[in-house]
């Protein structure tokens, strides 16, 4: 079904289609960047990938941690860091950000999980903080000195951390479905957080498994699987397996197989030159091309 | 002993059932166990003591039925995604048991980093959640390798918030703290000391009091008798071997 058949009139709306390249084309050195996703799970790797391929550095990466973080810290493009943790999930320690750190190569803000939640939504509805529980008497106030307390107004006087609003310039998500105005739409069990993301930035860009158009969108499924809102995206980018290695369920599980070569290659600087050389060379098509060409000398 | 079953149980059968105990009279509240052991523990309260409690699948499903560990459930009876799940956190149902990289006398726990925060000798998983585990719902430990690495005087990075670090700061942060206990392959340890310091509080058949005291890296509260770990019972023993963990996980995380 076309927008002519639904009623809606053609061509009504802006069509935000665009290429990884044209994404990165719009990033800045500096920018903060939040990235969807959790761990090990449905990152947009496909546009981290594009990330690497441009210029784009000094970057202050807010992002519950996986991949995404390790590839962009072994690049050396990570200023400062925002998050909670760095893990592969099947392998708990994500190894170029235990490297990145044991070495000094980058500043963190290191967070609890729920503040962490708590900063995206003041930021998604425009508060300066929200108050929450969570920090109190942890070594998170000892390392984040900027962190500030505030007093309940009412009977009860209860101090609590007032979690800093964590305002992205830019997000990038990768959802299973998207229609060419920017709405997304999750199949898997878990949405993380991937509105927040975009709600909390300037700029959000969505990559997706596949581009869909009108009624193909839903495809008959239950209304709250579509998780982003067009209102809030900028661009949305076609990238089949394009949160690969990691998990899209249910397109495809996480490559535990490709997981644990680059794990591997992380920890040996001269198996790591051989990984990228290999794998992070050229385009995607290349990358893919190069994982699949993986995939036949395991099998 | 109680049962004919029992004289066969392993360590970890043990460190099973204790992990299984802190769930018990838990009621209808999700058990987080993170680890093998704790796993198989919290499904086997499920099967037995604790039948109101809520399990997950690790990740956003909540089990209708108590799978094997590694199996699919076959039924799910909720949805909770990590949005959700940190709202259980924060509303207090939920008892989590946690791994450590390292723990205090005073039940501070560290799975930060290990050295200086500023720049780590090992950086491990960051505090992911355990400051508002600690602070929000009960929490207990679990350390499948008792040692003076773990059992340390002082933590490097305090995630999960101890009594002592929760009595010097506002009200707030005790409002709902609680550790009710760590388990290790030694022994079972609380709190339910005047100075909110760990104590001995059971040891696993087998091991001797001074194990405990050499690997551990301060100085226990012990009480003038200490009990044993209880024995598994042989119901409990079957649906361990049978039912939870047929393929001897358990063996592998503590071996005998």
């Amino acid at each position: 079904m076309n927008d002519t058949e639904n009623g809606t009139g053609a061509h009504a709306g802006a069509d935000k289609v665009m290429s990884a390249r044209d994404v990165v084309a719009r990033l800045e050195s500096g920018m903060t960047l939040g990235i969807g996703g959790w761990g090990s799970r449905r990152k947009p790797m496909a546009l981290v990938r594009e990330l690497l391929r441009s210029d784009v550095t000094d970057l202050t990466v807010v992002s519950y941690g996986g991949p995404d973080v390790g590839l962009l810290a072994a690049a050396g493009r990570i200023r400062k860091l925002v998050t909670a943790f760095a893990t592969l999930d099947s392998i708990p320690l994500e190894p170029h950000f235990r490297a990145a750190r044991q070495r000094g190569a980058l500043e963190l803000t290191e967070l609890d999980e729920a503040m962490f939640m708590w900063g995206l939504t003041a930021a998604a509805h425009r508060l300066p903080f929200m108050p929450i529980r969570a920090g109190l008497a942890s070594d998170v106030m000892r390392v984040n000195p900027g962190l500030r307390t505030v007093t309940s107004p009412y009977e009860d006087g209860e101090e609590l951390v007032a979690v800093p609003a964590l305002r992205l310039d830019a997000a990038l998500v990768h959802v299973n479905r998207a229609d060419r105005r920017g709405n997304g739409r999750y199949l898997g069990p878990d949405p993380y957080f991937d509105d927040l993301f975009c709600e909390a930035a300037d700029a959000a860009y969505v990559s997706c498994e596949q581009l869909v158009d009108g009624a193909e969108l839903l495809d008959g499924g239950a209304p709250q699987t579509l998780l982003v809102s067009r209102a809030f995206v900028d661009g949305v980018v076609e990238a089949p397996r394009g949160a690969h290695f990691t998990s899209c369920v249910p397109d495809y599980d996480r490559d535990e197989v490709f997981q644990r070569a680059y794990a591997k290659a992380a920890a040996d600087p001269e198996a790591w030159r051989e990984f990228t050389e290999r794998f992070l060379s050229g385009d995607e098509d290349a990358y893919q091309a190069a994982v699949a060409a993986f995939h036949e000398e395991e099998a | 002993m109680s049962s004919t079953g029992t004289a066969a149980a392993t360590r970890a059968e043990y460190c099973v059932v204790a992990c299984a105990e802190a769930w018990r009279g838990a009621g209808e509240v999700l058990a987080s166990p993170m680890g093998t052991v704790p796993t198989i523990g919290a499904r086997l309260a499920r099967l037995t003591f604790s039948p109101d409690l809520l399990l997950t699948d690790g990740e956003a499903l909540l089990l209708g039925d108590v799978p094997a560990v590694g199996a699919a459930g076959r039924v799910v009876e909720g949805w909770l995604p990590y949005r959700k799940h940190l709202a259980m956190v924060a509303g207090g149902r939920r008892h989590v048991m946690m791994g450590a990289s390292q723990l205090d006398r005073h039940g501070n726990q560290n799975i930060s980093c290990i050295g200086d925060w500023a720049r780590p000798d090992r950086q491990l998983l960051g505090v992911r959640g355990a400051p508002v585990n600690t602070l929000n719902n009960p929490t207990s430990y679990w350390v499948p390798r008792h040692s003076k690495r773990v059992f340390v005087e002082r933590v490097d990075m305090v995630s999960g918030v101890g009594y002592d670090r929760a009595a010097e700061a506002a009200p707030s942060a005790r409002r709902f703290h609680r550790i009710p206990e760590v388990v290790s392959d030694l022994g079972v340890f609380d709190f339910e000391t005047p100075a909110r310091t760990m104590r001995l509080r059971s040891l696993h058949p087998g091991v001797l009091l001074a194990e405990v005291r050499e690997a551990t890296g301060f100085e226990l509260a012990v009480p003038d008798e200490v009990p044993r770990t209880r024995e598994p019972s042989a119901e409990e023993l079957r649906l361990i071997r049978e039912v939870i963990d047929p393929k001897g996980l358990r063996e592998r995380e503590v071996p005998a």
